[in-house]
């Protein structure tokens, strides 16, 4: 009996080391070739004589630094919009009951899942015409949809967790209704608002649809330049590896942080870790 | 807010009751969510231009469109390009959705039911590939699969098998993209699975476990049906991102070889910029949209079912736990 316990605790940790491999081998070999040289990219594997020059390549002498900029002025102020709108209507949302509720709230949703090419391609006309195109504005409007709807269905979660006698008490005390808002509710959902804001943060970033269609040559996002390090005729894969490596770094670091709150920010609220 | 001092005929009473509450606090809710819907209901006039300019000739080229009914519709329900991205969509969406739930599961299963030091950091560090951009995923597989300096090749040769040709065939480009897909997303079924699994009661499953019920049969009538909604909510995400599906197929392959990994997103894509005929590449992605519209619905009826499943089997376990 102990003995068949042992065998298939083996078996299960070998399962999941295996998987761990698939998920977790990529990301180390871009880690890792990323400080290969070109010429040891052919005849190395794992052993070689790490250098940086692909990183002072691509960062020193490109204008990826530029384009890292880019992505983080339009994702950070696409989030703080989506906040600033987005709390008080999760608010709303949370403690109202009024017409139309869950019509504007599965609307608000279904933003999230429309085709992005049935959003973009007229946008595109849109703003052609109305000289949104390849700004920074026009691209923080439309990430949006990507950030609005996830800070509103999952902070709406976060209200509706909170017991509604909290406000009556601050009520009582004569609070008005925006202290009551601002200093009693705020700091309970704050770690909520934090991980769903660094999560939007994280979907904004990664957008690729949006920067490739509706800007291009002003305003340009990190996602869609890596992706010319692979079009371009002399293939230097090292840079193409950096590219990858400092792009994927910032989401990485924020998901370490939100890990409590992940389930619930990437399943909009509807299941809660 | 209930009493109806004025007393009018009792039929109004209710629409009167709402009468008596001022103005602002009826509309504060309205107005507490006016700006967040001002910012997003911009992309209601796309949709409804989308529809419009699908009756048009529009061109990036030309200076000026014409009405032309519907035949960029028919054109598109015409062509045969019309059916194979149809199909590329269903079979890409069916083979991706499919290995991403079986794995997740699989693989939720295995870390729910292990609590050591390895599954803690594995349920951290198994989330990486999820967070990183689905095209910075793909050039990463890009460069593995590469003939000249990928790992992959230099792995395979160690079987005798050379010049694997990936993404630059016909035959395996759709197996490619799947399991680049299934690299990225995986981490999101196993993760949604695993909270439910973690929320499960223990009573029911001690229970079984004093009856001696064997481990297939706890998990098909105990396990399963309580994480069904959780699984469902996983599939509602994957299958309508799938279908939908873009940025890993562009940056794979600009939906090539050939036309092989053409799904509807990609081609509309191709016909609205590359070929500059917007109003014949809008019928394309309504198409595409109406069908995600169509099985997130199944979808989430069934979703809704197996919640009200769950949570009545969740009280009558609770209660059993305490008799």
């Amino acid at each position: 009996m102990k003995r068949k316990r042992i065998v298939s605790n083996a078996v299960k940790n070998g399962l999941l080391a295996l998987y761990a491999l698939f998920a977790l081998f990529p990301l180390f070999w871009m880690v890792l070739i990323s400080f290969k040289s070109d010429a040891q990219m052919f005849n190395t594997t794992f052993i070689f004589n790490p250098t940086l020059e692909n990183y002072d390549a691509v960062l020193l002498r490109t204008d990826y630094f530029k384009y890292f900029i880019d992505s983080i002025i339009v994702s950070v102020i696409a989030v703080l919009i989506s906040v600033l709108a987005g709390v008080p209507a999760a608010y709303a949302l949370a403690r109202y009951d009024f017409k139309k509720k869950e019509n504007l709230a599965f609307t608000i949703l279904s933003f999230r899942f429309a085709p992005e090419i049935l959003v973009v391609l007229p946008l595109f006309m849109i703003y052609q015409k109305i000289g949104l195109y390849d700004t920074y504005f026009g691209l923080i409007w439309v990430y949006q949809l990507i950030t609005m709807p996830l800070l509103i269905w999952v902070i709406r979660g976060y209200f509706e967790d909170i017991s509604v006698e909290i406000e009556h008490a601050a009520q009582v005390d004569g609070y008005s209704w925006w202290q009551v808002f601002l200093k009693r509710l705020l700091p309970l959902i704050k770690p909520g608002l934090v991980s769903a804001s660094l999560l939007a943060f994280i979907f904004a970033w990664n957008n690729f649809t949006f920067p490739l269609m509706l800007s291009g040559t002003y305003v340009e996002t990190i996602t869609v330049a890596s992706l010319k390090y692979i079009a371009s005729d002399t293939v230097h894969y090292g840079q193409m590896a950096v590219a990858a490596t400092v792009s994927a770094l910032p989401a990485v670091i924020f998901a370490l942080l939100i890990q409590k709150h992940l389930v619930r920010g990437l399943s909009f609220g509807a299941v809660k870790g | 807010m209930a009493f109806n001092i004025k007393g009018k005929q009792p039929k109004g009473a209710a629409k009167n009751d709402l009468n008596t509450v001022p103005w602002l606090t009826k509309a504060r809710p309205y107005l507490i969510m006016a700006p967040s819907l001002l910012i997003t209901i911009g992309i209601l006039i796309p949709f409804g231009m989308a529809i419009f300019y699908s009756l048009t000739n529009y061109s990036f080229r030309l200076p000026n469109y014409k009405f032309i009914w519907f035949r960029n519709w028919i054109n598109m329900f015409t062509d045969k390009a019309f059916w194979h991205a149809v199909w590329v969509t269903v079979r890409f969406a069916f083979f991706a959705t499919v290995f991403e739930m079986l794995l997740g599961l699989g693989i939720a299963l295995l870390l729910g039911n292990t609590e050591n030091r390895f599954t803690k950091i594995l349920r951290v560090v198994l989330t990486f590939p999820l967070m990183v951009a689905p095209v910075i995923g793909t050039i990463i597989w890009q460069l593995m699969t590469n003939n000249a300096v990928g790992i992959l090749e230099k792995f395979l040769n160690l079987f005798g098998i050379y010049n694997f040709p990936w993404a630059a065939s016909h035959a395996t480009a759709m197996f490619t993209a799947v399991l680049i897909d299934l690299w990225v997303y995986c981490p999101f079924v196993i993760i949604l699975i695993l909270a439910g699994i973690q929320s499960l009661p223990k009573s029911p499953f001690e229970s079984a476990k004093i009856d001696g019920g064997s481990a297939w049969f706890t998990f098909r009538n105990l396990t399963l049906p309580m994480i069904k909604p959780c699984i469902y909510i996983a599939l509602l995400f994957r299958l309508m991102a799938s279908l939908q599906e873009f940025s890993i197929i562009f940056a794979l392959t600009k939906g090539g070889p050939g036309d092989t990994l053409m799904n509807l997103s990609v081609t509309a894509y191709n016909t609205g910029f590359a070929f500059q005929k917007f109003g014949s590449s809008l019928p394309y992605i309504l198409v595409l949209w109406f069908i995600v519209n169509l099985v997130a619905k199944q979808i989430v009826k069934r979703w809704m079912q197996s919640q009200k499943a769950a949570s009545g089997r969740d009280a009558a376990a609770e209660e059993g736990g305490k008799s």
